[in-house]
């Protein structure tokens, strides 16, 4: 399986992505922003990080860049495009899915690991996926999902939503809310379920040394049903 | 402008100082040698009152490839891998403007460590503050706290681990240290000693702004109500472009393009300029019209003393030029060469074509101000004879679960939350550990990093206080299962002109020395921050020690946290029961004389060594130092980690309960056993001569030490974790 990983100036989560996608066997190629052709992939990231500085809307200035048009031009033709954290924020800068990423609701800077339950495993990404909720690590400023009535109901009507915070026994409530998100939401699919945006970091949780290893749950089935 | 005595007074130098420049360069200095000399032979730069104590320590080590002198002290971990690290101040610029005076810390400690090659892999950082009641107190923690995460998660390097502290001697000055660790090949170090003539010298980085300018004068002064004025002299930190500088140097570092390197940091241009000309035995000559400036019109003066962040200085091979720029036009990166090396000797400055500075470089450096300050030696105080009455209304799992909650013991989660603590993903141990823990990316091997100080026995008898500081950073090294290395230190002292203060900080320095020495725990990297002081009060006298050891299998390392139940647990190192100066003693019966805990180097030693064997022969399933709140504590905390509980036997000792729960004698630690290995555990502390107790064994959840005395984990958990976030966020 190929993957890419796009480099903008600022992205700092790069590395620990290409490690794990190699950990569990992508042949990983890394994209500088300024490039303007996509390799063959199987599957693009966007990493995180403070693309250009994020000192505008986060992710705004990336969704601008030259490499970003075929990565429009790959998603749109069905191929699997992930963004975690600061990609999530492009993602959603780009349109390529609904919504904004706000500033926490405490406004502040959290790292933590969280739960977060799978809504949907119709897709690529979830499908047979051997737990239903995980324990993921998010680490950012601006991760509180806000988006207007309309596009929730659209969001709920095509089953977008693809993960939730909760609790370790999988409800969804305040307490399990660390940004403020609506409806708990973490992780969200476009409608066609091939682009997945995302708020923890699965890459920083692929051995039981690190925070966890539940991120090694996701590459693992990841990678399988690509084959 | 004219150049006259009060003008250099305004400058913050002396009388006897400003003679002395005319005397050495035979006439006046114009405005912009002024200014060059006033930035070097400030204490910031120059230290004049703490070089002749500070040669003392010992800098020299098997594992030492770089001690003090160097932008960071480097030692060496194996397999051609060296670890790159040092501990500065950012203190007076913190309590200005706590934002961008603790990022703009983080940002210049950062630099300092991958200007010599190094990929930074961890932070850390110590942070003082006044009084919880002060009405500064939660806005310079919040300010600061945002400025360290703000910079270091941008630039995507973890935070795992510090040191936060709330005293009334604070009040006025808060104190903000950080640290830095980076990794690097052994044969791929940068140094900033330049060398060889007509060798281009390259500006890189951001644009020069008037941010900053005499930011080190400003560090060097003492502070009084007209603080807010100085808010102009705090640089204004950018972590993106930092990140792209680091990435830049890093891919122009893997050819061989690279003579010398120095960023810019304190004094700017000036001192950067003329440290590679000193070290190279060189003359430098710049041209400032080429110096990319952010601001119209700026001077020379302006340019030379500007502290603007993220900008480094560079002295490339002939010839490398057009290939260095590529690089740096890629990450979008002013690079403009602005003069060459010499062999002048002097640093020569040009602007508009006109000659602007001319001095000798060993007037700069070589014969830079150097005083014997007058300093008065602390008596170690008279122990108090605590009557056992005042025991009498206490009740001991009360006053543990008081202490819990304590500003100085409670659970630090709601700071370190907001650092990104595990980007890089090798963070094994985060922070709230007795080390934070990295693994050597790719390889078996693991850095642990701690940062310790203890003002409040420092203030007591800096001696012993200065040994003990070092003592705690081997503890905390050797609880994780790591072999110590080496040490850094950031001594902030209150104003070296008064001899309280001067000899708080020899004797400090000197017990650091003994103790380092002893343990064999060099000095590799430091900085000294003198003047630590709002009008005539000063801090308590607070050496920060950043240590760092190594962990050959990263799988072999020990937590905290208690494990299984029916396990033993023992207290290795013995209890005398020294309540004086401890927390118990300070904060509960309101005793806050006496001295502090004697450290005797032979015990500390010994204990430490001994447990680091029982870890290798993996005997030991958790680990933790007693310090702060003594073994009931040390051991509270363990419960926490581990969510278990302890039965704890009644001491057989004859001291006191209390004195035996929350005494604060040195060099010892809380282990976690199986029963079946206790009994060769026993034989090799007792063929050692270790000390040994026999605490209790591990139960699923209560402390209990009777059937009436005992307390829920739950209660420990809520007591330690919900004081710092409540002050915080009410």
């Amino acid at each position: 399986m190929n993957s890419s990983i796009i480099i903008f100036p600022g992205s700092n989560c790069d590395r620990d992505m290409d490690v794990a996608l190699k950990k569990f066997g992508f042949k990983n190629k890394m994209i500088w922003h300024n490039d303007t052709e996509l390799p063959k992939s199987d599957l693009v990231v966007l990493p995180g990080g403070f693309s250009y500085g994020d000192y505008l809307r986060c992710g705004s200035m990336a969704s601008k860049s030259k490499i970003i048009e075929s990565i429009i031009k790959f998603a749109k033709s069905g191929g699997l495009l992930m963004g975690v954290c600061n990609g999530f924020q492009i993602l959603t800068e780009t349109e390529l899915l609904p919504g904004a990423l706000l500033p926490n609701k405490y406004s502040k800077f959290i790292c933590k690991n969280v739960f977060v339950k799978i809504n949907n495993t119709e897709n690529n990404y979830f499908k047979n996926i051997k737990k239903n909720i995980l324990e993921l690590h998010i680490a950012h400023n601006e991760g509180n999902f806000f988006c207007s009535s309309d596009q929730m109901k659209n969001i709920n009507d095509n089953n977008q939503i693809a993960l939730t915070y909760c609790n370790k026994d999988g409800e969804t409530d305040d307490n399990s809310n660390p940004n403020g998100a609506i409806n708990n939401i973490a992780g969200l699919f476009n409608k066609q379920k091939n682009i997945l945006g995302m708020m923890p970091h699965p890459e920083r949780m692929i051995d039981t040394y690190l925070s966890g290893d539940d991120g090694s749950i996701f590459f693992q089935n990841l990678i399988t049903n690509l084959k | 402008m004219e150049v006259n005595e009060s003008l250099a007074l305004e400058h913050g130098l002396k009388k006897n100082e400003y003679k002395k420049i005319c005397d050495l360069l035979n006439r006046t200095p114009n405005i912009t040698e002024l200014g060059i000399f006033s930035a070097m032979w400030n204490e910031h730069c120059s230290y004049k009152s703490s070089r002749l104590h500070l040669k003392n320590l010992p800098t020299k080590g098997k594992k030492v490839i770089q001690g003090p002198g160097e932008n960071a002290g480097v030692v060496d971990i194996g397999d051609n891998d060296a670890i790159v690290f040092k501990i500065e101040s950012h203190n007076h610029p913190s309590f200005i403007e706590p934002y961008q005076g603790a990022a703009t810390g983080v940002g210049g400690i950062m630099r300092d460590v991958f200007t010599m090659g190094a990929r930074p892999i961890a932070n850390l950082n110590s942070i003082h503050f006044g009084s919880t009641q002060h009405k500064k107190t939660k806005s310079l923690l919040r300010g600061v706290v945002r400025g360290i995460g703000g910079y270091g998660n941008c630039i995507g390097v973890p935070t795992i681990g510090g040191q936060t502290s709330f005293d009334e001697s604070y009040n006025g000055n808060i104190l903000v240290n950080a640290m830095t660790l980076g990794l690097v090949k052994k044969n791929k170090i940068f140094y900033s000693k330049a060398a060889g003539v007509n060798k281009p010298v390259i500006y890189v980085g951001s644009k020069t702004g008037r941010d900053g300018i005499h930011g080190a004068s400003m560090a060097s002064a003492i502070f009084d109500e007209k603080i807010e004025e100085k808010k102009p002299t705090v640089q204004v930190g950018d972590p993106f472009t930092e990140k792209l500088l680091l990435e830049a140097c890093l891919e122009l570092m893997a050819g061989d393009s690279i003579i010398a390197i120095q960023d810019m940091g304190a004094a700017g241009l000036t001192s950067s300029s003329i440290e590679m000309a000193s070290k190279g035995k060189l003359g430098i000559e710049l041209n400032l019209n080429k110096v990319p400036c952010r601001e119209l019109n700026m001077t020379p003066y302006e340019i030379m003393l500007s502290e603007s962040q993220e900008r480094m200085l560079i002295v490339l091979e002939n010839g490398k030029e057009i290939e260095a720029k590529k690089i740096f036009d890629k990450w979008n990166l002013d690079f403009s060469i602005i003069g060459k090396t010499t062999n002048s000797k002097k640093i020569e400055l040009f602007y508009d074509e006109k000659k602007v500075a001319d001095i000798p470089v060993h007037t700069l450096v070589e014969n830079s101000p150097m005083y014997d300050r007058k300093w008065k030696k602390t008596k170690l105080p008279k122990k108090n004879k605590i009557n056992k009455d005042s025991f009498k209304n206490l009740k001991i799992l009360n006053v543990l679960n008081k202490l819990l909650s304590n500003p100085n013991i409670c659970s630090k989660e709601w700071i370190w939350q907001q650092y990104d603590h595990t980007v890089m993903g090798d963070t094994i141990q985060k922070p709230g550990s007795d080390s934070g823990i990295v693994r050597v990316h790719g390889t078996n091997k693991a850095i642990a990093a701690t940062v310790d100080s203890s003002a409040v026995y420092c203030y007591a008898h800096p001696l012993t206080g200065g040994k003990q500081a070092v003592c705690e950073s081997w503890r905390n090294l050797i609880s994780v299962g790591a072999e110590p290395i080496a040490i850094t230190n950031c001594l902030n002292f209150g104003n070296p002109e008064k001899e309280e203060n001067m000899g708080e900080f020899v004797e400090c320095v000197q017990g650091l020395g003994e103790a380092s020495k002893y343990l064999n725990f060099p000095v590799v990297s430091g900085n000294v921050s003198f003047y630590n002081q709002t009008k005539d009060k000063g801090i308590k006298p607070t050496p920060s020690i950043g240590g760092i050891g190594l962990i050959k299998n990263y799988k072999d390392m020990v937590t905290m946290g208690f494990k299984k139940i029916d396990n033993v647990v023992l207290v290795i190192g013995k209890t005398e029961g020294h309540l004086d100066q401890s927390i118990f003693s300070r904060d509960v019966l309101n005793i806050k004389n006496g001295p502090p805990p004697e450290v005797n180097l032979f015990n500390e030693k010994n204990n430490g060594e001994t447990l680091l064997s029982l870890i290798k022969k993996k005997f030991v399933r958790s680990a933790h130092d007693v310090s702060l709140g003594g073994i009931i504590v040390a051991v509270a905390k363990m419960c926490i980690k581990g969510k278990k509980g302890i039965k704890i036997k009644k001491p057989k000792q004859l001291i006191n309960q209390f004195e035996y729960m929350y005494a604060e004698d040195q060099g010892r630690y809380i282990v976690e056993i199986e029963k079946e290995n206790y009994k060769q555990v026993k034989e090799i502390l007792e063929k050692n001569s270790v000390h040994y107790d026999e605490l209790g064994v591990i139960l699923d959840k209560d402390i209990v030490i009777d059937d009436k005395t005992k307390l829920s984990i739950e209660d420990l958990i809520l007591s330690n974790n919900k004081w710092l976030k409540k002050y915080m966020e009410a």
